[in-house]
């Protein structure tokens, strides 16, 4: 039997600074390697939560519950060790470092991978090299990477630059939060094709998206609906078209509660 | 103000070389003028004690001092840039040490105590034309006291053909030395030059001050950068004044980096007197452990449409303190100025502090006036954001901080300078070793 990429069992996450907010609220999650997951769900309802979780964000607090990937506990471990077992969530407000190009950065964090693998760090010429066959996959300007990271970039751009840097780290399991928010058509294929060149089988996604436009890009496996910290329904790719057309009131999640859902 | 007769001043009773007559006369009107030393109580100096240095007993004379060699001058030299060199020791100059070749048709670049001889003229015109726009005690001091630093003199239209770098180098000495260095730099119209002060010890201990004054005077559209570098021995006071007078059109950028020192204090006060005159003002302190570095701008908009930037960047470790005051004066004939102050300070520890306070006297109605101060932590989301990556938190923070510093490296012309400061920044900032930086 394979062992699952990601498995969540009954995680409940709490605020760390105000442990009276309980954000997530039980949620069980099995993904395969090559699996494509999405999480749909209104505006608040704990996706961003989720995904920080996931990635080792420490102003929150898993209660109950655990996280294994590749079958080894996750909990423990810090969000650099997260990001070097291959673990990458692009951010759904990717931070602006002023002072850092993308190029340094990112040789930085490749180098800390090898690092973390046992392996020798890649010198300048290599490190080029892997960045113009990964700008090429993905389909960024490589003039992007002169810049400093993420400053100035357009929302479009730090989207797309978000999966680039994915594609350089080679990481297994890209947690994509609302990679698809603030972008024309164009970029939305861009960024899709970018992750759908990235399908191998092997490597596994959990795409949160407001949009079932997305999702006919990036085709999902399974789709979950979280209202209020709890998955509330399963279902198959079929499930988003069923959101768009009912929105999440089904779910007992009101309209006026939801204003500026999808906004 | 401290009065002189309370306290004794070990500083003003160093001899000076005896000068011409003009020159004596300057020094003893400034002696006449000095109004003591600043207190707490004087508002310009609210937050900087200076009782280390006046409890110091500098002595006139240098004895035991260590000698200085080529080698230790090619050591503490701006590496890799192709300057006019002009070395002092302890406040004296070293032709045997120097490099100041000739620097094409039309400059003149000397140690002042030359120029007091070859160029009278252009020196009895020009001393304390920049510097008398407002003055400060360590000015008048430094007045009183003037005898030997740097005369740089490009004509119209002229260039020199490299950057002149000017190396203070200190020493450990068997008694504290007081130095008043005093530079006088001045462009001609659509000329262009760029002049280093360079501030450096070869023994991190040693004890000493130096009072430097340095006056530039831009013609119209003369072009000048400036570079201040202060690496002084953390036993040390370095005060430091960059008095500038812009005329119509000229471009003056102005870039202090505060390393070393005990007690140190910037004074940068530009004055655009001529229309359209532009004037960047870009520094960074960057202290630790017990350093005090205190930084007071002053800039003076005293005709129409003219443009001030001034950059200023602190970042304070351990129990060091950063002071940033940043003045704007638009004059009344001043309409249309476009004046930006920002001064962002952080901190690495929860003893280290800084006090910024902007200042704006405006009496024209039409002007753009904006600045900015702040003071914070290293960002909490952009770790996080490092970290998930890959970067450890102590290297994701280095680079952050490090980032943080360099920004204003790129305003720099020149990059053998950058890649000191890189190399500088690497050295002191924590945990900034393990990090591999292309400049
Ligand atoms: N660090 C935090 N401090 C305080 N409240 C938080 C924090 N993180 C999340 N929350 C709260 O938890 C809830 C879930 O937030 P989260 O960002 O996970 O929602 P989301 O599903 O991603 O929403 P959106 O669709 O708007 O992105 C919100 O009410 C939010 O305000
Ligand atoms: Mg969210």
């Amino acid at each position: 039997m394979t062992t699952p990429l990601l498995q969540i069992r009954n995680l409940h996450v709490r605020l760390e600074d105000d442990p009276s907010v309980e954000i997530i609220k039980g949620i069980d999650l099995t993904i395969m390697p090559g699996e494509v997951h999405s999480i749909m769900g209104p505006n608040g309802s704990g996706k961003s939560t989720l995904a920080q979780v996931l990635a080792g964000k420490e102003d929150y607090e898993i209660t109950e519950g655990e996280i294994l990937f590749n079958g080894q506990d996750l909990t423990e471990l810090g969000p650099d060790e997260r990001a070097n077992s291959g673990i990458f969530l692009a951010f759904q407000y990717p931070v602006e470092i002023p002072g850092v190009s993308a190029m340094q950065f990112l040789k930085a964090a490749v180098n800390a991978k090898r690092a973390f693998e046992g392996q020798n760090e890649l010198d300048a010429g290599a490190l080029l090299k892997h960045f113009r066959a990964k700008a090429e996959q993905i389909n960024v300007p490589f003039e992007m990477l002169k810049r400093n990271v993420n400053e100035g970039f357009s929302g479009g751009e730090k989207k797309r630059f978000e999966i680039f840097q994915m594609a350089v780290l080679d990481s297994v399991l890209g947690i994509l939060d609302e990679s698809d928010s603030g972008l024309d058509i164009d970029a939305l294929r861009i960024v899709a094709d970018g992750v759908n060149s990235m399908r191998d089988g092997r490597r596994s996604f959990l795409v949160i998206t407001h949009y079932q436009r997305l999702l006919n890009y990036i085709v999902p496996d399974h789709v979950h609906v979280l209202v209020n910290g709890r998955i509330v329904k399963s279902g198959g790719k079929e499930l988003a078209l069923e959101l768009e057309e009912k929105g999440y009131r089904p779910f007992g999640v009101n309209e006026s509660a939801v204003a500026g859902a999808g906004a | 103000m401290t009065n002189l007769m309370d306290k004794p001043v070990s500083m003003l009773d160093v001899p000076v070389p005896a000068g011409p007559a003009w020159l004596e006369a300057y020094r003893s009107r400034a002696r006449s003028r000095f109004p003591g030393f600043p207190t707490l109580r004087d508002e310009a100096w609210r937050y900087t004690n200076i009782t280390p240095i006046l409890e110091t007993p500098f002595q006139p004379a240098i004895s035991a001092a260590r000698d200085v060699s080529a080698d230790d001058v090619q050591h503490v030299r701006v590496p890799e840039l192709d300057s006019s060199l002009l070395v002092f020791v302890n406040g004296r100059y070293r032709a045997d040490l120097s490099d100041a070749d000739e620097l094409g048709k039309g400059v003149v670049s000397l140690p002042l105590h030359e120029a007091v001889r070859s160029h009278a003229e252009l020196l009895e015109e020009h001393l304390g034309t920049a510097s008398g726009e407002h003055e400060d005690p360590f000015t008048t001091l430094n007045d009183a006291m003037v005898s030997d630093g740097l005369f740089v003199h490009v004509s119209d239209g002229a260039r020199p053909d490299r950057p002149i770098e000017v190396l203070s180098i200190a020493t450990r000495t068997a008694e504290p030395v007081a130095s008043h260095p005093r530079n006088l730099v001045v462009v001609g119209k659509e000329a262009r030059a760029t002049v280093l002060e360079h501030y450096v010890t070869l023994d991190d201990d040693a004890v000493y001050l130096n009072n430097a004054v340095t006056e530039l005077i831009a013609a119209p559209s003369a072009t000048v950068e400036h570079y201040l570098l202060e690496r002084e021995s953390e036993r040390a006071f370095n005060i430091s004044t960059l008095a500038i007078r812009q005329a119509a059109e000229s471009v003056v950028h102005s870039h202090t980096v505060l390393l070393g020192g005990r007690i140190v204090r910037n004074n940068v006060t530009p004055v655009l007197a001529g229309e359209r005159a532009h004037c960047l003002i870009n520094g960074l302190y960057v202290g630790h452990r017990e350093q005090h570095l205190d930084n007071a701008m002053r800039v003076r908009h005293a005709a129409p449409q003219c443009e001030s930037r001034q950059y200023y960047k602190g970042i304070m470790n351990d129990r060091s303190r950063g002071v940033f005051t940043g003045r704007i004066v638009v004059d009344k004939i001043a309409q249309k100025t476009d004046a930006i102050q920002s001064n962002r300070n952080m901190l690495l520890s929860d003893d280290a502090r800084v006090n910024a306070r902007p200042q704006l006297e405006i009496y024209a109605d039409d002007v753009r006036c904006t600045h900015g101060a702040t003071t914070g932590r290293v960002d909490d989301e952009a770790v996080f954001y490092f970290m998930s990556r890959g970067l450890s938190e102590p290297v994701a923070r280095a680079m952050l901080v490090y980032a943080f510093a360099a920004e204003g490296f790129d305003r720099m012309e020149l990059v053998p300078v950058r890649r000191l400061l890189a190399a500088e920044m690497i050295d002191k900032l924590p945990m900034a070793r393990g990090l591999s930086i292309e400049v």
